[in-house]
């Protein structure tokens, strides 16, 4: 075969081959896919927020006092229930640095326990849009309904996925399925339950602080 | 790690892996290589090209009969074959079924069936996700056209602006078909794109460097870019859509203060990114057919890779030329005009750099040459036509008349369609083993020229004459007559010519099943890595995977200077092609849980419009079968490798305990923690093993050869 000749034998291609197990740009394929869809996640986002500010003051229909959401709100309740979600965060970059120093029961213990402030979270905004339905802001009842509930809600989804992949985690490691070989399973959930959190400081940022 | 080297032999396995014959008791894993079960599980890339492009050209089908639909009712004036609503339907099923469901998955056939090839990978990073990508495609299709059969099919365009999509103005079910339907395919081309973008970034051959990568693949990076960034805006778009139609929000309802301008903008903001991920694939397709074509290496690879680039960035920068009719002021339409003159610019650098590869070289006119050029001088025509869009006063005479519709045929058709085909002829011997006939093709390619001419030509000037597009009919006497005649005359002639290409199959087929020559692994003596497998390729592609040294690679394989600088073959594409004789690749295995999650989502699209209780069983079981991907480990330990060798097993314990103590220590991500973990994330397990018999034997050959 030419190639042998011109390239060197088809041994040192096969080591090369079997060194190809390290990816062309070093960071695993998971990792790096996690980078790239939460890119694209970012641009979901971007739309669900441009659509809500371009529309939050323009309602014409329902009761006047439902126009504007700054009547809405209820921002000390929301403050803290941001709190915990932030909070989460640091048990869950806790998580991370616990299971890659091989600590298997601390990583499961901080994994449980953002699940649980990922929760408390979730169940903040389900009594936040029940007391809101029960002052008259239906999903239906203008444009401010509609696109607080959408965008805020598109979060809360992302936040019950993430909970629902760290409970699956959590099951794993009580089976001894999340040893410390599988860090960088927990570190690339990790990414996206960062940047969960981070796009929730945007939106508490314009949908709530911002007048 | 994508690659997960494991030993195939070791009876202990890593820790965590969910290893049962019958993950979560469900599936017996699927073990069939052949008949039509293992194309349901098949997650080999090349086999899912195929099946994308088979779904597309069905598609096409359906969609070039709407065409003709729309072509026999606007043959003459006042006719009226059908109603004005069934119209609406035509032609806007015809436009949504030609993009989303032609033409990109064209893309994706193309890109899925080469782009690992040209890298020198052995399949994606995510070969499950690829094949969900398949599915969920095909299901979203499916999913669309079935709203024939359940109160017909959308009928607001293809671009589909509210609220004249809304249920005030489009009752009916039509409407919501499209948004869910669309939803889903967009989740399909996601989920795609971000594995060919990993696979692209991660899984290249050693030494093959981003500039070493083949134009082709290039342009499939750019575009699967652009749909990673693209396609959220349109979910975005569509969700709101469907919660206005199905649960009565108000984001498109003007009498609660909604804005019309926010469906135009989310859509051409995906919109106008989604014409170059239409384009960008057959741009690449050209300009590998035209320097094998033209015995010349492409002209200035920098700017054609830099060029494909700078289209993919400043796409983003054009969206609002669709709107200048929109009123959306005078400062939007400056810079909208500009930004859409300029991105003329690196478009015209492709055109330029083709015609200098050409310029000076030994051209060989066959048919793959053939519609290459066809579409370097059919996109320019719709090229030019497009920078006349920039020009704010002539395009908002010119909007929604007939002239935009020639414009977009010529870039849509006349571009991407001519090279896909162009592309089938070039490729057609690599996928299936078999040539196509080229004086079949020359006849298929000269009767789609004229026709497609024909068509759209003089759309041109029925659009410079105002008529204007999405009518019914028009009436006698504005001079119309001649030239709806004329692209009615052309549309059949598009037809026949397809008809050719069906029969060119047909006949080439045949022949070969007569008489099989193989056409070898080089029919063309061509130049990127997909040429030095042999024809059709091995399952597992390479092997062992090429060290790459230069842009071009196997033609550098093929071709040396000799002592006095000339440039002299050295091997016949055969010798420098791989045997494709190994026995002991390790491939991931089939799995049925791609297609399970696939069907599970139109079921959901079918229960928010029919029953939300039907919409609730089929969330279950995406979950369900989300946890079922998630776990099953992508490579099946109970598996023997297939149909591949038994025969090796000292040779992989040895080899394998290697790997075992180099990975051990960085851990193997296996399929089932990290899908569970990442949802859509998933490692390849291919364990490779050079086998220690096959070596002499190469270098056995090498000696006789050389």
């Amino acid at each position: 075969m030419a190639d042998t000749a011109l390239h060197g034998p088809v041994a040192g291609e096969a080591e090369h081959d079997m060194a190809s197990h390290a990816t062309s740009t070093g960071i695993s394929n998971e990792k790096l896919a996690m980078w790239v869809f939460l890119g694209s996640d970012c641009l979901l986002f971007g739309a669900l927020i441009s659509t809500y500010l371009l529309l939050r003051h323009r309602s014409i229909s329902g009761p006047v006092e439902l126009r504007d959401p700054a009547h809405i709100f209820d921002i000390p309740f929301t403050s803290v229930s941001s709190f915990v979600l932030l909070f989460s965060s640091l048990t869950m970059a806790l998580a991370v640095g616990a299971i890659h120093r091989g600590d298997v029961r601390r990583c499961r213990t901080f994994l449980m326990t953002t699940a649980l402030l990922g929760s408390v979270f979730i169940g903040g905004q389900v009594y936040e849009f029940t007391s809101f339905v029960k002052e008259g802001l239906g999903y239906t009842t203008n444009i401010l309904g509609s696109a607080f509930y959408t965008l805020t809600g598109f979060h809360g989804v992302h936040v019950s996925v993430g909970i629902m992949f760290l409970m699956a985690m959590f099951v794993m490691s009580l089976r001894g399925k999340l040893g410390p070989d599988r860090a960088e399973t927990v570190e690339i959930f990790g990414l996206y339950w960062h940047f969960v959190d981070i796009v929730w400081i945007l939106i508490f940022t314009i949908v709530y602080l911002i007048p | 790690m994508a690659i997960v080297e494991r030993p195939t032999a070791l009876p202990e396995l890593p820790p965590g892996a969910a290893v049962t014959p019958r993950p979560l008791g469900v599936f017996t894993r699927p073990q069939s290589t052949t008949g039509w079960r293992s194309w349901l599980t098949t997650i080999d890339h090349k086999r899912i090209g195929i099946m994308y492009g088979a779904a597309a050209m069905f598609f096409f089908l359906l969609g070039g009969v709407e065409a003709l639909f729309i072509r026999a009712q606007l043959a003459a004036p006042g006719q009226a074959l059908y109603s004005a609503d069934l119209y609406n339907q035509l032609f806007t099923m015809h436009g949504v079924t030609m993009i989303f469901l032609v033409v990109i998955p064209l893309g994706a056939a193309f890109m899925n069936y080469l782009m690992p090839l040209q890298i020198g990978a052995r399949d994606v990073a995510f070969p499950r996700l690829n094949a969900f990508s398949l599915w969920l495609f095909l299901g979203g299709g499916l999913f669309l056209n079935s709203s024939w059969f359940l109160g017909g099919g959308a009928n607001g365009g293809w671009f589909a602006y509210a609220p004249n999509t809304g249920v005030v103005f489009s009752p009916g079910h039509g409407m919501d078909f499209y948004a869910l339907g669309l939803q889903m395919t967009g989740i399909a081309s996601l989920a795609g794109a971000i594995n060919l973008v990993v696979t692209v970034l991660n899984m290249r051959a050693p030494g093959m460097t981003l500039m070493k990568m083949p134009v082709f693949t290039w342009m499939g990076l750019v575009t699967q870019l652009l749909l990673v960034f693209a396609l959220p805006v349109i979910s975005v778009a569509l969700f709101l859509l469907t919660f206005d139609r199905l649960f009565d929000a108000n984001f498109f309802n003007v009498s609660a203060g909604a804005d019309p301008l926010l469906w135009e903008h989310l859509f051409w903001i995906f919109g106008h990114p989604e014409v170059y991920i239409l384009i960008l694939p057959a741009f690449g397709i050209v300009s590998e057919i035209i320097p094998v074509f033209s015995r010349k290496p492409i002209f200035g690879y920098p700017f054609m890779v830099f060029s494909g680039i700078a289209i993919g960035f400043m796409g983003w920068g054009v969206w609002a030329h669709h709107m200048f009719a929109s009123g959306m002021g005078p400062i939007s339409v400056a810079a909208f005009s500009l930004s859409t003159m300029f991105i003329a610019v690196p478009t015209g650098v492709k055109i330029l750099n083709w015609m200098a590869t050409m310029w000076g070289g030994k051209l060989s006119f066959t048919t793959p040459m053939l519609f290459a050029i066809g579409l370097v001088t059919m996109f320019t025509i719709g090229g030019l036509s497009g920078v006349t869009h920039a020009v704010a006063p002539a395009d908002t005479q010119q909007t929604d008349t007939y002239y935009i519709v020639a414009h977009f045929h010529y870039v849509l058709f006349g571009g991407a369609l001519m090279g896909f085909l162009g592309g089938m002829y070039f490729w057609w011997p690599k996928v299936f083993g078999f040539k196509l006939s080229d004086k079949i093709g020359k006849w298929h390619f000269w009767l789609i020229l004229i026709g497609f001419n024909l068509t759209f030509g003089p759309m041109h000037i029925l659009g410079l004459q105002g008529m204007p597009r999405r009518m019914h009919t028009y009436i006698a006497d504005y001079g119309f007559e001649l030239w709806n005649m004329v692209a009615t005359i052309g549309s059949f002639l598009i037809a026949a010519a397809m008809l050719v290409f069906v029969a060119n199959i047909l006949v080439s087929w045949r022949a070969h099943r007569l008489n099989p020559v193989s056409p070898g692994p080089d029919p063309w003596d061509a130049r990127s890595l997909e040429w030095m497998v042999q024809s059709p390729p091995p399952a597992y592609n390479f092997d062992p995977v090429p060290t790459v040294s230069h842009l071009d690679e196997f033609w550098h394989r093929k071709y040396q200077e000799n002592a006095d600088g000339k440039v002299v073959r050295v091997a016949t594409g055969a010798e420098a092609a791989q045997p494709g004789d190994s026995t002991d690749v390790h491939l991931p295995s089939p799995s049925y849980w791609p297609l399970v999650l696939a069907i599970a989502l139109p079921i959901i699209a079918y229960g928010l419009i029919f029953n939300l209780g039907i919409a609730a069983a089929g969330g279950l079981l995406v979950i369900a079968a989300g946890f079922g991907f998630g776990y099953e480990p992508s490579d099946d330990p109970e598996s023997h490798h297939g149909p591949h060798g038994n025969g090796h097993g000292d040779g992989h314990a040895q080899l394998g305990d290697g790997h075992e103590a180099g990975a051990g220590s960085e851990g193997e991500p296996e399929a089932g923690t990290a899908g569970a973990a990442g949802g859509e994330t998933e490692p390849v397990g291919v364990a490779s093993t050079a086998s220690a018999t096959d070596e002499p034997a190469t270098d056995a050959e090498g000696s006789t050869d050389g």
